[in-house]
């Protein structure tokens, strides 16, 4: 029971995107796809379930003074595995997302969770924690990632789905549609909650 | 050589804003807008470090990881290293030499080393073959247009208390379309130099 209230609290109550609101530069950079969207969000549950799980073993080995370099080793030596897998087999996506894997390494989410949650509890209790995060920030990637594509371009997943009489609004992918896209979707969250999303950031 | 460095830093600080065109820095960018002394404080602070994160990724990548093969594995992992102790040492070394200056930006260094804009200046620096002049010039574009992006954000944030806005837009949500807003003027920038 303990475990699904863990899963499920990324997945909406916590949802690091839209009502945490951390971790939003991959959020709004690579999601001018809805295909792109879900890589990344595939490519960071990865990272944040394998480092959420190995800073759970290492909790009580990392002395508390030196935890957030730690901590960094730890992402960005999975991230490096994911930056090399993405680049081996998939190298037309590893091109469109640039250097926005590698970021994974500085992703606000990956630290947070890590800092307030994986460094607390058991490996289970964290991976739980970890997957229902990357899990919400993925739905929540494709999400902007599909307005976006069926705005800017007709088309989701890269089938056509727009008549061929439908103008494309360009804004939608270029990144002033990213900045509005997502304020009207956290706005739109908001009204449906009817709760202020709380002014927590990283910083 | 001079017009070329010129074109790396209006190139970075304009026509590819971090911010608003490459969306790099934004959790900081969202975080300390609130008011323009804090945001000018940070600005001044990032642009320190890029510059300096510049000139040591320049150095590790051609006379460390290039000559012993280690490039594509262990890149990622030196570079956040070497910016977390980079930032950790201009912290102290601010606070030894002076701590009025520590007490205006002090404060905003250990946020620094999570700033993506920091990881991704150096990473760009290889993949564009940049030579040192040409990587300092980067550091110090990407640090003032991050600075400008800031102090606008605040500027406007600072009128935005005293607007009537929609209860469900309060917070994240109307800076993230006053951003947007932003971001297509800056799109006007597109085409200002060949780069």
């Amino acid at each position: 029971m303990q475990l699904f209230k863990d899963f499920i609290n990324g997945l909406w109550n916590e949802n690091p995107i839209f009502r945490m609101v951390i971790g939003i530069c991959s959020a709004l950079a690579v999601t001018t796809s809805a295909n792109n969207g879900i890589a990344m969000g595939m490519a960071l549950t990865f990272v944040l379930t394998c480092s959420s799980i190995f800073i759970s073993l290492l909790r009580h080995i990392i002395p508390d003074k030196v935890r957030i370099p730690c901590y960094i080793i730890v992402v960005a030596t999975f991230t490096t595995v994911v930056d090399l897998f993405m680049k081996a087999y998939f190298p037309s996506l590893y091109e469109v997302m640039g250097i926005f894997i590698p970021l994974i390494v500085v992703n606000c989410i990956v630290l947070a969770r890590a800092e307030a949650f994986a460094s607390k509890v058991g490996p289970v209790r964290a991976a739980a924690d970890a997957l229902g995060m990357g899990l919400g920030y993925t739905w929540a990637i494709t999400l902007i990632s599909m307005i976006r594509e069926l705005m800017g371009a007709g088309t989701l997943f890269g089938y056509q789905v727009m008549s061929d009489s439908f103008t494309p609004w360009v804004i939608g992918i270029l990144p002033p549609g990213a900045f509005i896209v997502m304020g009207i979707l956290v706005g739109l969250i908001n009204m449906i909650t009817r709760k202020k999303v709380k002014d927590t950031h990283c910083q | 050589m001079a017009k070329e460095l010129f074109f790396i830093i209006v190139s970075s600080i304009f026509v590819n804003n971090f911010v608003f065109s490459r969306f790099l820095g934004n959790c900081p960018f969202l975080g300390v807008s609130n008011k323009t002394e804090t945001a000018i404080g940070m600005g001044m602070a990032t642009t320190f470090v890029l510059t300096m994160t510049a000139v040591a990724a320049y150095f590790i990548q051609n006379y460390i990881l290039v000559p012993f093969g280690l490039e594509s594995f262990l890149q990622i992992i030196s570079f956040i290293l070497v910016i977390a102790s980079l930032v950790q040492l201009v912290e102290m070394i601010i606070l030894k030499v002076s701590p009025a200056l520590y007490n205006a930006f002090g404060i905003f260094l250990p946020l620094i080393t999570t700033n993506c804009i920091v990881l991704a200046v150096a990473l760009l620096i290889p993949m564009s073959d940049y030579n040192l002049i040409e990587s300092i010039a980067l550091g110090l574009g990407a640090g003032l247009g991050f600075t400008l992006a800031l102090a606008l954000m605040s500027g406007i944030r600072e009128e935005l208390e005293f607007a009537d806005v929609p209860e469900a837009l309060r917070g994240p949500a109307i800076v993230f379309i006053t951003a947007g807003l932003l971001s297509m003027i800056f799109l006007g920038f597109t085409g200002l130099v060949p780069l």
